[in-house]
């Protein structure tokens, strides 16, 4: 399953649809519509995706956790997600699909940094990118290249784990440490990322101040739950 | 110091009152008035006897009489936004479960319709499959 989070996108999302069903045309394709207020879900079920629609307003970790529930209750072996704004290249998913299979981890993460990409980043998001590397490296006992990527690919026992824990806002680096906390395994593969197609990002300034603490919190809060950890043992009793 | 006083009692009073009419109108449920109430209740104790406040303003090491009045106010005040704050995160993660929820079944409940639908007829028109999804 390709799954697109997608809220307010009618720019982008069709031709989105269009392009994974062009590169993986068996694959079933599922927008999950995070109670847009423009056309979006309109647009996707024209370009003939379903449509999983949310009654309101969760932003993208609620958004993503339906999607990944509904396709962990389907079955569905892998799920990869892609963004509904048109940045990530669906000719990228054959190799994010084929390492999920290849590798036997449970997420494959495609990063715009391997092989010498990256130069799309602003300069304050390659700083918060740079920040995360470091904090992240000794939590997850090595280096990964791009923390803050969307665009995943996950097995059915990360659906498992991703359907009941999952972190509601700014879920891409909490969720490596959720991972890690399971002793699962990441792969990452190098990708392609564009200008967005339409729209403009969610994370306005004042967001972008507190996105740090937000996911520094949350990195903590999971690395207090480590299995073995002092914290980990207090609550199991 | 007695002016401080009389306006926390006043103030207390009204915070009882403001409860009390919430939750006679059904504003504000019962088990989420208590820690309004007991606080209200607190801040009025406090305000009628000196002798109390004096005694926590020894046990605490404030000199001044007021800042200990200031002091319990805001401990008794933080206590009652961290028991809401417990309630809103307890609500925010069961309406986030409720959402998805819906929309699954929603999402279920529909494909199990068109497939009915398409049992029953043999094979869907395309006109009726543009409009089960546009509906």
């Amino acid at each position: 399953m390709v799954l697109i989070p997608a809220y307010n996108e009618e720019g982008a999302v069709a031709s989105v649809v269009e392009e994974v069903r062009a590169i993986v045309s068996d694959a079933t394709i599922l927008v999950v519509d995070d109670c847009s207020e423009d056309d979006t879900i309109r647009e996707a079920r024209r370009s003939g995706a379903s449509v999983l629609q949310l009654p309101h307003h969760l932003g993208l970790g609620g958004c993503v956790q339906a999607g990944y529930r509904l396709a962990f209750e389907l079955g569905f072996d892998y799920v990869i997600r892609v963004d509904g704004d048109g940045q990530h290249d669906a000719r990228d998913i054959p190799a994010i699909l084929a390492a999920l299979q290849r590798e036997n981890c449970e997420m494959v993460i495609g990063s715009r940094f391997l092989n010498g990409g990256g130069k799309r980043s602003g300069w304050s998001r390659a700083v918060g990118i740079a920040l995360f590397r470091l904090i992240l490296r000794p939590i997850l006992g090595r280096s990964v290249s791009d923390p803050t990527s969307g665009f995943v690919g996950v097995n059915r026992e990360a659906l498992n784990l991703f359907s009941r824990t999952f972190p509601l806002e700014y879920p891409e680096i909490e969720a490596l440490v959720v991972l890690q906390r399971r002793r699962f395994r990441f792969v990452e593969v190098p990708c392609h990322i564009r200008p967005r197609l339409a729209g403009t990002s969610s994370i306005d300034t004042l967001k972008a101040l507190y996105f740090p603490i937000h996911v520094l919190l949350g990195v903590f809060v999971n690395v207090l739950l480590f299995p073995g950890s002092r914290v980990w043992r207090i609550w199991r009793k | 110091m007695d002016r401080l006083l009389n306006v926390m009692t006043v103030a207390s009073l009204l915070l009882i009152i403001l409860v009390l009419a919430s939750v006679r109108r059904e504003h504000i449920r019962v088990e989420y008035s208590v820690s309004w109430l007991l606080a209200g209740l607190a801040l009025l104790v406090l305000s009628l006897s000196r002798k109390l406040d004096e005694m926590l303003a020894t046990a605490l090491g404030v000199p001044d009489l007021t800042i200990g009045l200031l002091t319990i106010c805001g401990v008794v005040f933080l206590g009652v936004l961290f028991a809401l704050s417990l309630r809103i995160s307890e609500l925010k993660d069961s309406g986030t479960k409720l959402a998805q929820r819906v929309a699954i079944l929603e999402f279920r409940l529909e494909s199990l319709i068109e497939r009915t639908e398409f049992e029953q007829t043999g094979r869907k028109s395309d006109e009726q499959i543009k409009t089960t999804r546009m509906g």
